[in-house]
């Protein structure tokens, strides 16, 4: 009695006798994904959705666009915007380069085998170790009393804050957050350089290719679309990270995502509606920057054929 | 090549740097409260805070309901699509990392917006409903990795025949996931755990916004007020975080290669 097979496709859909007829089977076919989507949908999908109608709504529910102008015209929000754009896009993209370095020098140049495993253990340890206890060792370390400032201060004589070093800048934060953006491009980007086979560089080699050729046309296209998905997640990891942020100045930094926690705690904005535009603004952030990833892969996958 | 292995320890010891520095400088601001002396006296303080023992329980609790809400959503979903529903695994692909890309506060905002006491779904209105919510929103958090790690699981096992073989010996739905598959691939499952455990234990945005009396505020809290505690504080929360890598890592070497061999 193979019938009894529920699990393959081709038996469970061959002619069933009269009484297990198709209609009966049809919520068995959906049971075991009906939770994950009902989860899915009313805690991800729908209170998302929710805040982007809302964003186009005034407080009375009809439509609008000036939540969404407002974004633009008031200096507040939209210079918030521009420095979180910032922070995200070089720590993202420091981040990236930094952890690529990394990586090949840990897979490809020639190191002793402990720095490739101890290298891997830790990036997947610091890739997890943000928030507010990063924020809490750098202000360890290069804080107003911290040991990196005063040591540089004794012993050398120099004082950083003196300089306009302050955690509170654009570069300051960046420096912070590519703690956890360089583990993180090291962790995902090891794999994909494991990747590269022995054979294709003695290939290449034997075509008579420099080794510039070689990276210029066999690794770098290898390594391309992992690479850069990597920097899309490193702009969205850095672009709604608060905590390592709020850590260092409480509200008054003017990130984006700052910004919207204090509107949501208090509606600093003196418009519940724009806390809706803030949060719409966020997610095309995050979701251009995925579409564009996409565009570009599906565009050098063509390339590689 | 020899310059090659030049630039890779350069490379190398100047990452090293990067990352250890502030480490060792946290580490030895953490022992500095008493004047003059290397103590302990920071972590003392700290782990003898009453507030410390709450909040930190609180947040170990809050962690394994999200890893068992995140077990309960995700395993039967990843295993029903290996077996019954393949065409789904793009769309369910899609939505896992939908968390990745739409960032927490975002999706914390929605919630408050959405549950709140004056809705059909008061989740709000009530300290459990609360705390129900916060568990479903570091759940919705954990779902890239959860689900990452559970289709990894399953692709080392043979879904198909090990389901044929528990139908021909009689056994029910419940039966064939609760004791076939989960615990085949419990150390995938396990190791999702462990990320899901570093993952929220210091989460604070959430936290915070749902008004919940977790580690990450408390963390928050004292970072804003004290000197050398933080510093402890942040020792002790990459120890935890170390501690979680490893414990996955040691369950890496026990985890099925591949259960598809030829031999």
């Amino acid at each position: 009695m193979t019938d009894l097979s529920l699990s393959n496709q081709a038996l469970a859909t061959r002619p069933a006798p009269p009484n297990e007829a198709t209609a009966f089977r049809l919520p068995t076919q959906w049971i075991g994904v009906a939770p994950f989507f009902i989860f899915a949908l009313m805690f991800l999908i729908l209170p998302t959705l929710y805040l982007v109608v809302g964003a186009f709504q005034r407080g009375d529910g009809s439509f609008t666009l000036d939540n969404i102008l407002q974004l633009v015209s008031d200096p507040s929000i939209s210079s918030s915007y521009w420095v979180s754009i910032k922070i995200s896009f070089w720590s993202a993209i420091i981040g990236a380069f930094a952890g690529l370095a990394i990586a090949i020098a840990i897979v490809r140049g020639g190191l002793p085998g402990w720095t490739r495993s101890a290298t891997l253990t830790f990036s997947g340890v610091a890739s997890n170790f943000a928030g507010l206890p990063l924020a809490f060792a750098f202000l360890a370390t290069l804080g107003r009393v911290g040991i990196v400032t005063t040591l540089l201060r004794d012993v050398l004589n120099i004082n950083i804050y003196a300089m306009g070093f302050n955690f509170l800048t654009t570069s300051g934060l960046i420096a912070v957050y590519l703690f956890f953006q360089i583990p993180l491009m090291v962790v995902i980007i090891v794999p994909a350089i494991d990747g590269l086979k022995k054979e294709w560089g003695e290939a290449a080699a034997t075509l008579g290719a420099t080794q510039s050729q070689y990276w210029r046309m066999v690794v770098i296209p290898v390594i391309w679309p992992s690479f850069l998905g990597t920097v899309i997640l490193l702009f969205a990891n850095a672009f709604g990270a608060i905590a390592t942020a709020y850590a260092f100045a409480g509200p008054a930094l003017n990130i984006v995502p700052i910004k919207l926690y204090s509107q949501i705690n208090g509606d600093v904005l003196h418009n519940p509606q724009l806390g809706y535009a803030i949060a719409f603004g966020m997610i095309v952030i995050t979701g251009l920057a995925n579409v564009f990833y996409i565009w570009f892969r599906t565009r050098s996958e063509r390339w590689l054929k | 090549m020899k310059s090659g292995k030049f630039w890779a320890w350069v490379v190398f010891i100047v990452g090293a740097a990067y990352f250890f520095i502030p480490l060792m400088a946290t580490v030895e601001f953490s022992l500095r409260m008493r004047r003059g002396v290397h103590s302990f006296d920071a972590y003392q303080i700290v782990l003898g805070d009453a507030r410390f023992q709450s909040t930190f329980l609180y947040s170990v609790i809050a962690a394994i309901f999200t890893i068992v809400l995140g077990v309960l959503i995700v395993v039967p979903a990843a295993y029903w699509i290996r077996l019954r529903l393949p065409q789904l695994r793009p769309i369910v692909e899609f939505i896992t990392l939908l968390p990745l890309v739409i960032p927490a506060i975002v999706i914390v905002f929605g919630y408050i917006r959405m549950y709140g006491s004056n809705s059909p779904l008061p989740f709000l209105g009530s300290n459990m409903g609360a705390n129900a919510l916060l568990v479903i929103g570091y759940a919705t958090l954990s779902l890239p990795y959860m689900y990452r790690a559970v289709d990894t699981g399953l692709r080392t096992i043979d879904v198909r025949t090990l389901t044929e073989a528990a139908q021909i010996l009689g056994a029910g739905w419940s039966t064939i996931i609760g004791r076939v598959i989960l615990p085949n691939v419990l150390i995938a499952v396990l190791s999702g755990a462990f990320l899901t455990f570093a993952i929220v234990i210091g989460e604070f945005t959430m936290a915070s916004l749902l008004n919940r009396p977790a580690f990450g505020p408390y963390l928050q809290n004292i970072g804003a007020n004290r000197a050398y505690e933080p510093a402890a504080l942040a020792i002790i929360a990459f120890a935890i975080t170390w501690g979680c890598m490893s414990l996955i890592q040691i369950l890496s070497r026990f985890a099925p290669k591949s259960a598809n061999r030829p031999n």
